[in-house]
């Protein structure tokens, strides 16, 4: 019963033009049926996410781990939440980050979950800069 | 199926059957011979109840079946056209989701009479597992059904409920795409949910015969939890169990369809009305109402593991309750403590019920919290406890001596009666609608619809007017996709002839095609095509509308609500309210200020409304006072046209509705009738058993 030969095709990896993002704007794009965040940080958002105590976190992960070197503004996420899989909505919650209707969890600005139910960060899929403007996930 | 059985058929076909196949002596040893103890109450009728929602429900099911597409592109729409084109598609739909409602109301009814009356105990141990296996697979299925129709709530409880598995360890993750068939839930999830949904009442059908099996080997236990000694202890079950049986689930028929008639979406959610989107998750998910107190469980335990194994392990522990009671009494009647604690423990059920359905927040956690060490106390505490100390009154010899000791003070079965149904009505206090329009809004006034109550009839003008309003105003904006134009001279209507629809379709061009050349073209309409829609696709709807798409509005009055509250929502059920929706959209046509209040910004391109969540609206105010000339000579004011076109968008979202009601009052007095004479006939029948 696992995934058909279709709807692996289907997962192929897709590019994606960053160029019409604004500072402080996000897409959605969907990935494999899953929404993914592109968010164009702006240097107040890096700058919180880099501040914290990472020892601290629920899930300790660095900015610098989740996002490309190089590319700091830009944050890539499964917009899917750890918790039981509802749609975060994104620029909202005490973290400037993300905010889980469902069951209340609330990520930051680098997706790192800080409260509520979420047991991990929102994950980070595979991509890589094709060039300074593009990205390919997948 | 006790036996051997010396039955012999008189007639000399039956006879030679008999000869090679002992069917009818089965049939006979269990259903006619099959001594029953003559001091059952009617909380023994469930079973019966429960065999024939059973049947019900795959009957309705395999007829749905026929007209149902499990695709996710389709389903929804397929749903729809069920209820409006197929004949009395809306009564088989009505009668499937509803009946599933029903179906677990008898189930936890059958479950805590067991619990009640220790029906559990030695040796009726696989008797109690086959059931609690029988309610998880009823558990399964109906969450299975529950995503078929594909609306938002459907898409949105199988995400969640499908998550729950990535909690296991290690191959959380591979079995969650397993079970999704790809890398979300999607086309592939709702294919083999479709297709299991259609087996599990099957494997139920199965596990129910075994269960019945298990029954008549061990026998019934009874209100007084001793063993039928002698002959006098009991009665034949054709036909004094039979006819209780058929007074039983004549009554419980009342309950369904004051349902399936007159409140067929007070079970449901209004979020299911809007078709499935994987961008958007509601704001507030709630599963159906069977679920609550489980869902209650899983979210009052802050660790995601940890919340899943409570959740399942809540279930799972009622497999080993035989071995934490171990009270040698069986009947709580004589129990006098454990008597207080089962009624405890019932409220707390209803009460984790009630917080499945409240936002996962302040108070309402704590509450969450205590309640489910209750719930585990109650199993694990409690009872093993209670058998060591607990002193428990004696108990009869036998059956019949019970019985003659009763004979004096015969009330029980109007305090039973009683005490179901403040049981069942409590238990729908998770029905709650979701918390949709409640947030950071008024509460949408009431309003006096000629549709609402058990005879509401549209009020043919109102309709006429409505269509003109949609027609000149909102249409340039919003759908009306799932109707017709034939719609328009069909009974319970907005009264048009045929030849009126036809020319009404006329005046709109119908894009069609391709022709013989291959392209496409335009034409005007036929009385089978379907309102157009003003946008080609919904991207198209959200760049020309700033961002927003203006939602379809064929669905609309049943895909809003706003939150009743506590007690409302209970009165509701017995004064048929249902008007949250109409009510709803009314009051947002209405509630446009100018003048924003003090410490409100709007985002830019938003305009202020009263009743709209959040208040920030980006449809503009779409009328104003005589914008819309009438010819009957109503007023034609803002207030009028926000009632007509509300009148017509009911009719839009429920076509039958006059029909519906209709014969709804047909079946509830052959239904009385008949309830009636069941209870005569019961009483000749029993009339010296007692
Ligand atoms: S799914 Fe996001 S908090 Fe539960």
């Amino acid at each position: 019963m696992n995934p058909d030969a279709s709807t692996i095709a289907a997962g192929a990896p897709i590019e994606v033009d960053l160029s019409p993002i604004a500072e402080g704007q996000d897409i959605k794009v969907f990935w494999r049926g899953k929404p993914i965040y592109i968010s164009h940080r702006t240097k107040k958002q890096i700058d919180e996410a880099r501040s914290v105590n990472v020892a601290s976190l629920p899930d300790p992960q660095t900015d610098e781990a989740r996002v490309k070197s190089g590319h700091e503004q830009w944050l890539v996420v499964i917009g899917i939440c750890t918790h039981l899989g509802c749609i975060p909505i994104a620029h909202e919650g005490s973290y400037d980050g993300f905010f889980c209707p469902c069951h209340g969890s609330v990520y930051d600005t680098s997706g790192r979950i800080r409260q509520g139910p979420a047991p991990t960060n929102l994950a980070v899929p595979p991509y890589q800069f094709v060039s300074d403007t593009k990205i390919q996930i997948g | 199926m006790s036996g051997p059985s010396d039955y012999q058929p008189s007639n000399p076909a039956l006879q030679w059957i008999e000869r090679r196949l002992p069917i009818f002596g089965l049939i006979h040893s269990s259903f006619v011979a099959y001594p029953t103890p003559r001091n059952l109450n009617y909380w023994w009728t469930f079973g019966a109840i429960l065999s024939f929602m059973l049947g019900m429900q795959i009957l309705t099911g395999v007829i749905l079946a026929m007209h149902y597409t499990p695709n996710a592109d389709l389903a929804f729409k397929s749903v729809e056209l069920i209820v409006r084109d197929v004949n009395y598609g809306w009564l088989l739909r009505n009668m499937h989701a509803v009946g599933a409602s029903m179906f677990f109301v008898a189930v936890y009814v059958h479950m805590f009479r067991g619990l009640y009356y220790g029906s559990y105990k030695e040796p009726r141990e696989v008797l109690w597992i086959l059931g609690v296996i029988i309610y998880l697979l009823m558990m399964a299925t109906g969450f299975m059904g529950y995503v078929l129709p594909w609306g938002q709530m459907s898409f949105w409880g199988a995400t969640v409920i499908t998550n729950l598995f990535s909690a296991v360890p290690y191959v959380g993750e591979s079995i969650v795409t397993l079970l999704w068939g790809g890398y979300a839930v999607g086309n592939p999830t709702l294919n083999r949910f479709f297709s299991l949904h259609y087996l599990l009442p099957f494997v139920i059908a199965g596990v129910v015969v075994l269960h019945v099996w298990a029954l008549h080997v061990a026998g019934q236990n009874n209100p007084d939890g001793v063993e039928p000694k002698t002959e006098k202890d009991t009665v034949p079950f054709t036909p004094h169990a039979t006819i209780k049986d058929m007074f039983g689930v004549a009554c419980f028929l009342l309950l369904y369809a004051w349902f399936i008639f007159y409140m067929p979406n007070y079970l449901g959610d209004a979020d299911n009305y809007i078709p499935a989107n994987p961008g958007v998750t509601p704001p507030h998910i709630v599963p159906e109402w069977y679920y609550l107190p489980f869902y209650a469980i899983l979210r009052s335990i802050p660790d995601k593991l940890a919340g899943v194994i409570a959740m399942f392990g809540a279930i799972i522990i009622l497999c080993f309750l035989p071995w934490l009671d171990t009270a040698k009494t069986r009947s709580s009647k004589y129990r006098p403590l454990a008597k207080q604690f089962f009624w405890i423990f019932v409220a707390v059920c209803i009460l984790l019920g009630y917080l499945g359905a409240q936002p996962p927040e302040g108070i309402y956690v704590i509450a969450g919290r205590i309640l489910t060490f209750c719930y585990f106390a109650y199993f694990l505490i409690v009872l093993p406890l209670l058998a060591r100390i607990e002193k428990p009154r004696p108990v009869p010899n036998s059956i019949s001596d019970a019985v003659l000791a009763k004979t004096g003070s015969r009330s029980t079965p109007m305090v039973s009666t009683a005490i179901v149904l403040a049981l069942a009505g409590s238990l729908f206090a998770g029905s709650i609608d979701s918390a949709k329009a409640a947030e950071g809004s008024d509460k949408p006034p009431g309003n006096t619809w000629s549709f609402s109550g058990p005879f509401g009839k549209f009020d043919r003008g109102a309709l006429q007017r409505g269509l003109k309003v949609y027609k000149e105003v909102c249409a340039s904006c919003h759908g009306l996709s799932f109707v017709a134009f034939r719609n328009l001279a069909e009974p319970g209507g907005p009264g048009y002839s045929v030849a009126q629809a036809a020319a009404f379709a006329s005046e709109y061009k119908v894009k069609d095609g391709p022709n013989d050349a291959g392209d496409m073209f335009e034409r005007p309409g036929r009385p089978a095509d379907y309102f157009p829609s003003p946008f080609a696709n919904e991207q198209a709807a959200r760049a020309a509308n700033g961002g927003a798409a203006p939602p379809d509005l064929s669905l609309i009055t049943k895909a809003r609500s706003y939150k009743r509250g506590f007690p409302w929502f209970i009165f509701d059920v017995f004064t048929q309210y249902q008007e949250q929706g109409p009510d709803y959209v009314a009051a947002l046509l209405q509630g446009y200020e100018d003048k924003v209040p003090e410490g409100v910004t709007l985002p830019e391109g938003s305009y202020y409304n009263k009743y709209f969540p959040g208040h920030a609206i980006k449809m503009p105010k779409p009328i104003s006072d005589g914008q819309v000339t009438y010819d009957d000579g109503s007023p034609t004011t803002v207030a009028q046209y926000s009632k007509d076109v509300t009148t017509f968008l009911m009719w839009t979202a429920e076509p039958h509705m006059e029909a519906r009601k209709r014969l709804g009052f047909q079946v509830f007095v052959f239904l009385i009738v008949f309830a009636g004479l069941m209870y005569f006939t019961k009483k000749k029948v029993w009339a010296d058993s007692h």
